[in-house]
């Protein structure tokens, strides 16, 4: 009897659900999806905070410690183990006829993590003057979790400050190519006619040429003197030209189909203008499967960042994102000799990875009452 | 599709225009920097041999004429008509698109096939988890692992497409082995991206399919289980992965680009990559002519292939 009730209250519970917790629901059920939007929150949490995440300044160069490889976090030393984590010092030796650097630990140092430490000074947001990093030694002590460049700057901190260009350059760029997919997309799919013939054939020409070589046809008409906000601006634009094809053949097409149904008829007979049925009636109608686009045309910007700064035509240094990090593993042997270089690429693997998984369990979720 | 043609022609000549300055500019430049004396005289005489005073229309007309005639204009860097350049490198450029797209239909039907037959196997996840990776895997950053574990573990570096003392000799079947011998890496890493949005694609055609009555009434009449999947489900599941082949030669072209510049391979992509560097401005607008014209033949010939692949367009065409 009291099993029958549950089930008569979750089916009502299911009737009475709005599309939005049916939708969130089904997409629970997705165990990649919401493995991929916990990493990418993590990831987007940590870059707003990237300054007391780091441990030091990302342009502080460390000239005793140039290619210096990660330091491995210990718990146990030789009396045993130890709650509080710590690093053991570096001991370098220069190779007298190769001038090779090889660093080895050196077990008589050692410098214990603290958390919540002062270290390098730095601006919250631009805004607050702080020194407090999440963890790090103390002074006279080296931490390098990712090891150090050719210039001795900390990897791991430059690899936080890299996401903090690559993970947004990913949503400003959708974010233009949304509305530009939306605004030609909706004009080409509710007026028809002679508009969405040219908007059509634009879209097949855009898609029809290779993009790598027309962005960085596009990245190097940018001009070399442009501040890097401009450079960062300019490139998510060059990225968002191709983007906004694959969205605004979605909105056309949902929008031819739902022209037909009888509610926008009747909003006609109403009186509605063109504008609000549009986005009173018809946007709505097919948000999710914009949002799912969206979320899928992420990480093809993020890796175009990265194709584009990897071959010096993106974003340039000083400024950092994972595409400038990898220009130092351009060459081979210094990669096999410092692989160390390449954890950027890895970041960018997860990264448009969780966004595939996420992307995946939305599509899924879309529609919900499938 | 001539009219495409034109488009990207037109295309290609505002991006070489877009750069502020031209080449000269940055040869005076460069000149400067050495502390070398700048000619009047000769820097006068350049621009009228290239143009560079005239409207840019009328820049363009020449051009055009000029390309229609099968002469592409000069290469400013190399001092050699770009039309050479260009076809040293495309035979190449060309061979390796088609063994990736070659290896990428041979690899990606039959796991496609694999995984919808055996739905939520090991294999099936296997083979996801592998696509989902290829998928985000940038091909560069592939290129560059590949070369790094080729280098550490077994000491040599796999870049380029010839054994050094094939590089300047004339072909031959030496150096036609030779060849083949290089292609492997460079196509599995431009092929692999596409391969894994394949075998996606392929899955999800064959799944809809299988699902259909008509294979649930063959299997209650006791057709086999091969049988049963070839025979019908499997010819309409291949059809549009034909016509796949629309978007996946520009990602080909595209992938390649890049990392050709990479692998260090000989093919337009590196080309164009040093001319736009350098703003060598016929240089990089016929290597990226002949790019998207290469991508754009390419998808005409697989309209072709449709049309002959499945009767259904063939008939709807000859009924109107």
């Amino acid at each position: 009897m009291k099993n029958k009730q549950d089930k008569t209250s979750l089916e009502e519970k299911y009737y009475i659900a709005s599309q939005w917790q049916l939708m969130w629901r089904k997409f629970k059920k997705h165990k990649l999806a919401i493995f991929g939007g916990t990493i990418l929150s993590i990831f987007y949490f940590i870059t707003i905070f990237c300054g007391f995440f780091s441990t030091q300044d990302i342009y502080k160069r460390h000239t005793q410690y140039i290619y210096a490889p990660p330091q491995r976090i210990h718990f146990f030393d030789e009396k045993g183990f130890h709650l509080r984590p710590f690093v053991y010092g570096l001991k370098r030796k220069i190779d007298p006829v190769t001038f090779r650097r090889t660093y080895t630990e050196d077990r008589t140092k050692k410098y214990p993590i603290y958390f919540f430490t002062h270290g390098d000074k730095y601006r919250l947001w631009n805004l607050f003057p702080t020194d407090i990093h999440l963890f790090g030694v103390k002074s006279g002590g080296t931490i390098f979790i990712f090891g150090t460049d050719k210039l001795g700057r900390d990897l791991f901190s430059r690899n936080l400050h890299a996401a903090r260009i690559s993970l947004s350059i990913g949503l400003v760029g959708v974010f233009l190519s949304f509305i530009l997919g939306c605004i030609l997309g909706g004009i080409s799919g509710y007026f028809g006619g002679t508009v969405d013939m040219v908007i059509q054939r634009v879209i097949e020409f855009l898609i029809s040429i290779p993009t790598i070589p027309l962005w960085m046809c596009l990245a190097a008409a940018l001009p070399p003197h442009w501040s890097p906000i401009k450079v960062y601006f300019g490139i998510t634009i060059i990225l968002s030209i191709v983007g906004w094809c694959g969205l605004a053949r979605v909105v056309r097409g949902k929008l031819l189909e739902l022209r037909e149904e009888d509610f926008v008829m009747a909003a006609k007979i109403a009186g509605a203008t063109d504008y609000r049925i549009i986005t009173r009636h018809l946007l709505p109608s097919f948000l999710s499967y914009l949002i799912v686009n969206i979320t899928l045309a992420i990480p093809s910007m993020i890796l175009g960042e990265t194709s584009l700064s990897f071959l010096g035509l993106g974003l340039q240094p000083p400024v950092v994102s994972w595409g400038v990090l990898l220009q130092d593993a351009q060459n081979v042997r210094s990669v096999a000799l410092h692989p160390w270089l390449l954890i950027p690429g890895l970041f960018v693997i997860i990264t448009v990875l969780a966004f595939n998984f996420m992307g995946d369990g939305l599509r899924d979720a879309a529609d919900p009452y499938k | 599709m001539v009219i495409v043609l034109w488009a990207v022609s037109i295309t290609a000549f505002v991006i070489i225009q877009l750069p502020p300055g031209d080449f000269l500019t940055s040869y005076i430049m460069k000149l400067e920097a050495s502390g070398q004396i700048v000619d009047e005289a000769e820097i006068a005489a350049l621009r009228k041999q290239y143009d560079l005073d005239s409207p840019i229309h009328l820049q363009y007309c020449k051009w055009m004429w000029k390309m229609l005639h099968g002469d592409f204009g000069k290469s400013f860097e190399w001092n050699r008509p770009v039309r050479d350049l260009i076809a040293e490198r495309l035979p190449l450029t060309v061979t390796i698109s088609i063994f990736t797209l070659i290896f990428t239909y041979l690899l990606a039907i039959p796991i496609g096939i694999y995984s919808a037959a055996r739905q939520y196997s090991i294999g099936d996840y296997t083979f996801t988890v592998f696509g989902f990776i290829g998928l985000a895997t940038p091909g560069f950053l592939f290129a560059l692992i590949l070369m790094f574990f080729f280098y550490r573990y077994f000491g040599i570096s796999v870049g380029g497409l010839f054994s050094p003392q094939y590089q300047l000799a004339d072909w031959s079947g030496a150096k036609f082995i030779d060849l083949l011998k290089h292609l492997p890496i460079p196509v599995l890493v431009i092929g692999m991206a596409g391969t894994a949005g394949l075998i996606r694609i392929m899955r999800g055609c064959l799944l809809d399919e299988l699902r259909k009555q008509y294979v649930i009434t063959a299997r209650a009449k006791g057709v086999s289980e091969r049988r049963l999947l070839f025979k019908y489900p499997v010819r309409v599941a291949i059809n549009p992965i034909a016509s796949t082949i629309g978007w996946l030669l520009p990602g080909i072209v595209s992938g390649q680009t890049i990392v050709a510049i990479v692998l260090d391979l000989p093919t337009v992509g590196p080309l164009l990559f040093r001319s736009l560097v350098n703003q060598d401005m016929y240089l990089a607008g016929s290597s990226i002519m002949i790019l998207a014209f290469l991508t754009v033949i390419g998808t005409f010939i697989s309209d072709i292939l449709l049309v002959w692949l499945d009767p259904r367009i063939r008939y709807e065409k000859q009924a109107r």
